[in-house]
């Protein structure tokens, strides 16, 4: 995110403090020095890692400390589920199926393993799928469920997170 | 004590064979197969019935029923040991009603009353003042149930899972080890004797579902028919997807799952990782219990075999013998 301080001292570690109030976890910080505006403010962007559902939060707490967010980046896809997908795979599109979930602009296929052993013989598939939050993951394997029933494959599914 | 076995089948003959080797106090006063029975309240010679049951022969008189025994042989405990039915339970649940209205205790081995019948049998003990024990029910040797109802007294449980049918254990087991196919794995199941020659009953997860409906009505206070179970089998698994799951240091077993909670009940094959306490191999059962107070707890052992039910049945009949029988 980036964010908009006055050049004040004191400032940044205003700024910082809340990250860690709210359990999050700094990774980058670019502090620039040249004052931006007339009005003699600083921007700083940093990157960082945030427990679910904290954001609101943290945006309160820079707003009390009299800083401004200017912008807030892409938010990386955190939770990793890896699943195997048995069936006729490529006669029923797996494109399709891939995209089923890509389209939820939430979550998205980052891997894909097939192994196709004869032209009859259903296909397995170990499929990996990134998604932004737990809940967009369950949404994500949900879709995948649904499917899977109509197009009679059977999805194996961790045994963490049920 | 004086107790009356009906089923002389592995668990039957298991039961026998564990009283004449210990000295447990038991003394069988009726004891009936499918075939015949034998009633005789001085105690009935065991070494002789089982070595009748070895030739072939039927352990008691033809003619003398399951149903005689129950009503007619003298008796502190009921022990019904024989095959399960899952869709009506008979003829053991007749049974064990019959022995209950005698105010007879009673333990059985047999999934179908407890899975079907629980809460009126429950009433029907209490009512007649004795106590039903089924700790062989689930899981063969593991004291499961005693361990929740007992050792666990006072924690919630959030959720329990874990690895019910040695059956389908062991043919995963075997296609992730030498990368046998389905077919071939329960080949070599059915040679060992550990798969019947209709395998449908374990591989499509109706055991393993019977054994979750148990212990969700009679541990969890839900009430749950196998209906309520979503219930996927491991037939349809493929070589490949077990090498996949392989890759990322993981394999796949057949997993039973409940939260109470959520009215969760579920069987089906799930990606574990390989260094996961319920990887367990062959014909093993495991179960892990998630607790508010204890934490979380893995329970490891044999699911069947003949003398390892014997030892649940066993168990349950000292149990009852410590608490409600007088004398020998």
């Amino acid at each position: 995110m980036k964010l908009e301080m006055k050049d004040r001292p004191g400032q940044l570690v205003a700024a910082l403090q809340p990250i860690s109030a709210v359990g999050g976890n700094i990774i980058v910080v670019i502090h620039q020095r040249e004052t931006s505006t007339a009005a003699e403010t600083l921007d700083v962007q940093i990157v960082l890692e945030l427990p679910e559902g904290r954001l609101p939060s943290l945006l309160e707490l820079l707003r009390e400390q009299g800083v401004s967010v200017v912008r807030i980046g892409e938010e990386r896809l955190l939770y990793e589920c890896t699943l195997i997908v048995i069936g006729h795979l490529m006669h029923t599109d797996l494109s399709d199926t891939v995209d089923r979930i890509d389209r939820t602009g939430s979550a998205e296929v980052t891997g894909l393993s097939l192994a196709m052993p004869a032209i009859n013989s259903p296909s397995s598939a170990r499929i990996t799928i990134r998604s932004t939050t737990r809940t967009e993951m369950k949404k994500a394997i949900g879709i995948l469920r649904g499917v899977a029933e109509q197009k009679e494959l059977l999805i194996i599914e961790p045994l963490e997170g049920a | 004590m004086r107790i009356a076995i009906l089923g002389f089948g592995s668990v039957g003959q298991g039961i026998a064979r564990a009283i004449l080797a210990k000295n447990l106090n038991i003394t069988v006063t009726g004891l009936a197969d499918s075939r015949s029975g034998v009633i005789d309240a001085g105690g009935i010679d065991l070494a002789a019935a089982l070595a009748r049951k070895g030739n072939g022969d039927p352990c008691g008189t033809p003619g003398v029923s399951p149903a005689d025994v129950v009503a007619k042989a003298d008796y502190d405990v009921l022990v019904e040991v024989t095959p399960t039915n899952v869709e009506t339970a008979e003829p053991a649940l007749g049974h064990i009603r019959g022995a209950l209205r005698r105010h007879k205790h009673v333990v059985t081995s047999n999934k179908g009353p407890i899975a079907l019948a629980y809460p009126e049998l429950r009433s029907l003990a209490e009512a007649n003042g004795v106590v039903l024990k089924y700790e062989a029910t689930v899981c063969g040797a593991i004291p499961l149930i005693h361990a929740i109802k007992e050792g666990l007294a006072g924690n919630a449980i959030s959720r329990l899972y874990g690895v019910f049918n040695g059956t389908c254990n062991y043919i995963l087991t075997r296609m992730a080890a030498e990368g046998l196919t389905y077919e071939q794995a329960l080949a070599e199941a059915r040679e060992l004797g550990y798969a019947e020659a209709d395998p449908t009953y374990d591989v499509e997860g109706i055991d393993a579902a019977i054994k979750l409906v148990i212990l969700a009505n009679t541990i969890l206070n839900m009430q749950t028919t196998l209906d309520d179970v979503e219930r996927t089998g491991i037939t349809l698994l493929t070589p490949d997807a077990l090498r996949l799951a392989e890759d990322q240091d993981c394999t796949i077993r057949l997993i039973g799952e409940i939260v109470p909670k959520a009215g969760v009940l579920r069987v089906s094959p799930r990606i574990v990782g390989k260094a996961h306490p319920l990887v367990v191999e062959g014909t093993l059962n495991a179960v892990t219990v998630e607790t508010d107070l204890a934490g979380d707890l893995t329970f490891i052992g044999k699911g069947a075999g003949s003398m390892e039910t014997a030892s649940a049945v066993i168990g349950d009949l000292l149990y009852i013998h410590d608490r409600y029988v007088q004398g020998s």
